[in-house]
């Protein structure tokens, strides 16, 4: 009697406790779909990927990639929760099944890929890049012999500068702080001779200078960075959702597909347009969605461009050009599987 | 009395007091007394006058007087060399209430509304029904704003502590921190000082365990290790794995305040106590612990203080109290201005430090109102 009252005592204080059930192997769609939406981690906020707006919504390239899938699943880009993550907690939330896809500007390596999760593509090319004062009247990296370098304590930041200047045979000091603001400030007060982050970062990081137009990125990239988003392992069915997720983004840029004709390009006669749209075939429920998942993510989120140009894109105020992640049709490196 | 009425020499009646000597009184005295009374106290105020004079125009010329007020983000892009408080306020919603959606945060603002009254009906003592209004406060407060923020009954939404954030967070972190560790460190310091050789052990390990490691490592361990320990069908609410932590934190701090408290309370009260006949808890509650916790006032006010900012911690684990929401607010690329940032930690200051200057005073008060007959 008394072990029965432990049990349900027990069972009534994990009843009330426990938020959400984690899903095993291949379930997480059918909790998803239970829940009524999806929990993204997303970062603590970074310029461009994901920061809150003014309006207290989350915004950025991959806020609008956890949108997409929630519009894939759902047909509805609402139906998405989103779990600010710091660095260090991020891979632990993924595994535990607090979030059902880490979209957190998270740089695909092979041991994280063995280790916590499964990525599932790119959305975001970044490298590592200085930047130093027109001043200084350096025009390359390989000029920075005997540079004071400002960059960020225990990063991978740290370790590319690094090899780097071995790698160059080039002689540097430098100067390290925890917060990018310091570092910034650090730089601006004219402490060091070249700032050191991702790309991305220094678009960012370069506006909050007393006087950006002063200041300009080195052409050389020392690293490479490729941001995706992962899921948990074991779990195809996910995985494939979140993949394809991406692939549509990517593929109807290439084919010309964006939110504003999406309905249009439903009635083309392109059988690659009715493919990817499914307007015709049946890829869609291939994973577990409808055929025309491909069509409510372009409606409701867009393209990959449109996503690019409204969160990082020249007219922003990161203003990064599109380079790397330009359409390897465009001269760029996104090249998205075909869907078919 | 003036009986040396006729001569013209003497006065007819006393003279009007004359202004003390400008040595003594005055400002001019206030200052060689206060300022200038020594060599050394005269070069301390010459040189904390240059650290004013230094310091303090700028920071007002920055804060104040050539500040952007008004106008968007553009205002503060032409001037980024002073405070940007547009920023603060087109974001002063998200600072208060986090990510909780919009429809629902009348629920917020009456559980603030009622904290408030609470706590300005209690400041006064000579209010009818106080003990109630305490009680009422004190335990069925917190279950019901729980409720009302949490939602899920009487057709309320159910809004996730996820999208809690702000300075609310930062009120329900540091509320239940502190309601829940002052009663559970009362409990750990009895403990810690009973007879019973099994409590004593049990109550000492608890308090050094957890004043032993950081509140950082007890938030990490909270938000990284514990879910890997559950069955992976079994979360736990992040935000209540943080509340705990906090709360048994501080209240092991709580709890050795208390022991000092208890310690000063003299052998004869509890003699005194016992030789009435009083049982174990009757003594305490009576006659020991009014004692006691009289004298550790400022001790117990200091630990809720340090309470109150060591919540700022759980941005690290990903809760955007009202430090972590500031902090990510400062990415918004919209917003990328160099005063921004500096804006941002200068309202955070600002706003802890007229909470944290809010408890000082009513500790103040309520030490002053219970020094009777004590004074030593």
């Amino acid at each position: 009697m008394s072990v029965f009252k432990n049990v349900a005592a027990a069972a009534a204080v994990a009843g009330a406790f426990a938020a959400t059930g984690v899903a095993h192997a291949d379930e997480t769609l059918e909790a998803v779909m239970e829940k009524g939406s999806i929990q993204c981690g997303v970062s603590q906020g970074l310029p461009g990927f994901s920061n809150p707006d003014d309006a207290g919504e989350w915004t950025g390239l991959d806020v609008d990639f956890c949108r997409a899938m929630a519009a894939a699943v759902f047909n509805d880009a609402e139906a998405v929760k989103f779990t600010p993550l710091s660095a260090k907690v991020r891979f632990t939330a993924l595994t535990s099944g607090e979030i059902d896809v880490l979209s957190r500007n998270t740089t695909w390596t092979m041991s994280r890929d063995s280790d916590f999760g499964e990525f599932i593509g790119v959305n975001y090319y970044d490298g590592q890049g200085f930047m130093v004062p027109t001043s200084l009247g350096v025009a390359s990296a390989t000029e920075l012999d005997g540079a004071a370098v400002c960059t960020n304590t225990g990063t991978t930041t740290e370790l590319n500068v690094a090899d780097y200047f071995r790698a160059q045979g080039m002689e540097y000091t430098v100067v390290a702080f925890e917060k990018a603001d310091e570092v910034v400030a650090a730089y601006d007060a004219g402490r060091c001779d070249v700032y050191t982050t991702d790309r991305s970062g220094l678009a960012a990081q370069r506006t909050k200078l007393s006087a950006p137009d002063d200041h300009m990125v080195l052409p050389e990239i020392i690293s490479k960075e490729p941001l995706g988003p992962l899921v948990r392992h074991g779990d195809a069915q996910w995985g494939d959702i979140a993949r394809w997720t991406l692939a549509c983004m990517i593929n109807a840029e290439e084919a010309g597909i964006d939110s504003s004709n999406v309905a249009e390009m439903m009635e083309s006669s392109d059988p690659n347009i009715q493919r990817i749209l499914g307007a015709d075939g049946d890829l869609g429920s291939k994973i577990g969605l409808e055929n025309g998942f491909c069509a409510n993510i372009i409606t409701a989120v867009g393209n990959y461009a449109e996503s690019y140009d409204r969160n990082v894109g020249p007219d922003t105020q990161l203003a990064l050009e599109r380079g790397l992640n330009a359409l390897w049709s465009d001269g760029g490196v996104l090249y998205a599987p075909p869907m078919r | 009395m003036n009986t040396f009425s006729t001569g013209s020499i003497v006065n007819a009646g006393d003279l009007p007091d004359k202004p003390a000597p400008i040595r003594t009184d005055g400002p001019i005295a206030w200052l060689r007394d206060n300022l200038f009374s020594s060599r050394t106290n005269t070069i301390l105020t010459l040189v904390a006058l240059a650290i004013v004079l230094y310091a303090v125009p700028p920071a007002l010329n920055w804060l104040v007087v050539k500040a952007n007020w008004s106008g968007g983000a553009e205002a503060c892009r032409a001037n980024p060399g002073a405070a940007c408080w547009p920023f603060i306020t087109a974001r002063w919603e998200q600072f208060l209430y986090g990510f909780y959606p919009q429809a629902e945060r009348w629920r917020v603002n009456i559980v603030l509304y009622v904290l408030l009254g609470g706590i300005f009906l209690l400041a006064f003592e000579k209010m009818p029904l106080r003990k109630w209004v305490g009680l009422l406060m004190l335990i069925p407060f917190p279950i019901v704003s729980y409720f009302m923020l949490y939602g899920g009954v009487f057709g309320l939404p159910v809004v996730e502590t996820s999208r809690w954030g702000g300075f609310m967070l930062t009120l329900v972190i540091a509320l239940s921190g502190i309601v829940a560790s002052l009663p559970l460190g009362i409990v750990l310091a009895l403990g810690r000082r009973s007879t019973m050789p099994i409590m004593r052990l049990v109550c000492t390990l608890f308090i050094e365990f957890w004043r032993g490691i950081p509140l950082v490592a007890v938030l990490f361990m909270a938000s990284v290790m514990f879910p890997l320990f559950l069955p992976p069908d079994v979360t736990f609410d992040q935000l209540l794995r943080a509340v705990i932590g906090v709360a048994l934190f501080a209240s092991a701090y709580m709890a050795e305040v208390v022991r000092g408290g208890l310690q000063a309370i003299p052998k004869g009260q509890y003699e005194g106590a016992m030789a009435l006949g009083l049982p174990y808890w009757k003594m305490m509650r009576l006659i020991v612990l009014p004692q006691a916790l009289k004298i550790v006032i400022p001790g117990i006010v200091n630990t809720f203080i340090g309470l109150f900012k060591d919540t700022t911690l759980v941005l690290i684990i990903g809760l955007l109290d009202l430090l972590g929401i500031v902090q990510s607010s400062i990415n918004d690329p919209n917003w990328s201005i160099q005063s921004v940032p500096y804006t941002g930690y200068v309202f955070v200051a600002l706003v802890f430090w007229v909470c944290c200057y809010a408890m000082a005073l009513y500790s103040r008060h309520i030490e002053e109102k219970l020094h009777t007959g004590h004074k030593r």
